[in-house]
């Protein structure tokens, strides 16, 4: 259901845990759909001996498309008109992450009401892996 | 990049939203979609990085008969007797990492679109970094079509190279 503009506020939250101990497979599947095959994803001996990173990690458009299902799963299906993210730290396996989105402006724009909000995506360390803005049209 | 053809197919959508985890009914279920809101299964909010699938020349995906970069038996499949074998120094970190990535939505993408996508540089420029040295970074804007030319979407990318591995969190 798409959120109404009466039944929320400035200064609103809503969280989602979008993944719990996220797994090498799970990042395979995202690799699989996506057509994004950097080795760096699930290539763990490529990783440690060429790229030299200790681990694999997840692709940053898989931790976007993760958040970007709590922001949908709030404000509706087909209503966001923006959201852009910063990477902020890399998400390795066994991640949980959690998902916030908060309102921070509610005003009209050709005659549709739109909603601002700050997203913050952190994981089980409350280390913020992306951090961002997203913007979405309102039932009024 | 450029991409002449991006059907929006239901099976990649399919795909696409288990590997974010996602359950709802509105890209999987047809029934479902035409009587909700959107009136069919749509793409979720980033689905359209799925568009490498359709662009013949994406570097992150192996190329038929040609050497890849990942390991085979080894940490590297590229050969580094070959004078065509990449450069496995330049190849670390596999073309950099994505540092931010922003959308703006004009229209829903729905089941049965057929998209054309063409990018086009933004701005460059360097930063320098606490952990991966000196920050390299560039922009690239792809703005994406429907078969009746409308924009879809703008999205903007922008990626980082770094002098070294950025290094993990302790």
């Amino acid at each position: 259901m798409p959120l109404n503009a009466k039944d929320i506020k400035v200064g609103d939250t809503y969280s989602e845990q979008v993944c719990k101990n996220l797994s090498r497979t799970q990042i395979v599947q995202y690799a699989g759909a996506s057509g994004d095959y950097n080795p760096v994803h699930h290539d763990q001996l490529y990783v440690e001996e060429i790229a030299g990173y200790p681990s694999v990690f997840a692709h940053g458009m898989l931790t976007m498309g993760l958040t970007g299902k709590m922001l949908t799963n709030y404000i509706g299906d087909g209503r966001l008109t923006a959201f852009g993210v910063r990477f902020t730290a890399q998400v390795f396996p066994g991640a949980t992450l959690t998902a916030t989105a908060t309102i921070t402006d509610i005003r009209e724009e050709e005659g549709n009401q739109i909603a601002d909000m700050d997203v913050s995506t952190v994981d089980e360390e409350g280390v913020e892996v992306v951090k961002g803005t997203a913007s979405a049209r309102l039932d009024a | 990049m450029a991409v002449d053809r991006f059907p929006i197919e239901a099976g990649h959508v399919i795909m696409f939203a288990r590997s974010i985890g996602e359950v709802n009914d509105i890209y999987y279920n047809e029934d479902y979609a035409k009587g909700a809101e959107p009136g069919a299964i749509l793409a979720p909010p980033t689905f359209v990085q799925a568009s490498a699938q359709f662009d013949s020349d994406y570097f992150l995906r192996p190329k038929i008969g040609q050497e890849w970069f990942g390991s085979a038996k080894g940490p590297t499949g590229i050969t580094p007797s070959e004078p065509s074998g990449g450069d496995t120094k330049k190849s670390s970190g596999g073309g950099g990492l994505h540092a931010e990535q922003r959308y703006v939505y004009h229209k829903p993408i729905k089941v049965g679109d057929v998209l054309s996508a063409i990018t086009k540089p933004g701005a460059s420029w360097e930063k320098e970094g606490r952990r991966g040295g000196n920050l390299m970074f560039t922009e690239s804007v792809t703005e994406y079509r429907d078969q009746n030319g409308d924009l879809v979407v703008t999205a903007t990318s922008v990626g980082v190279r770094t002098e070294r591995p950025a290094t993990v969190k302790e």
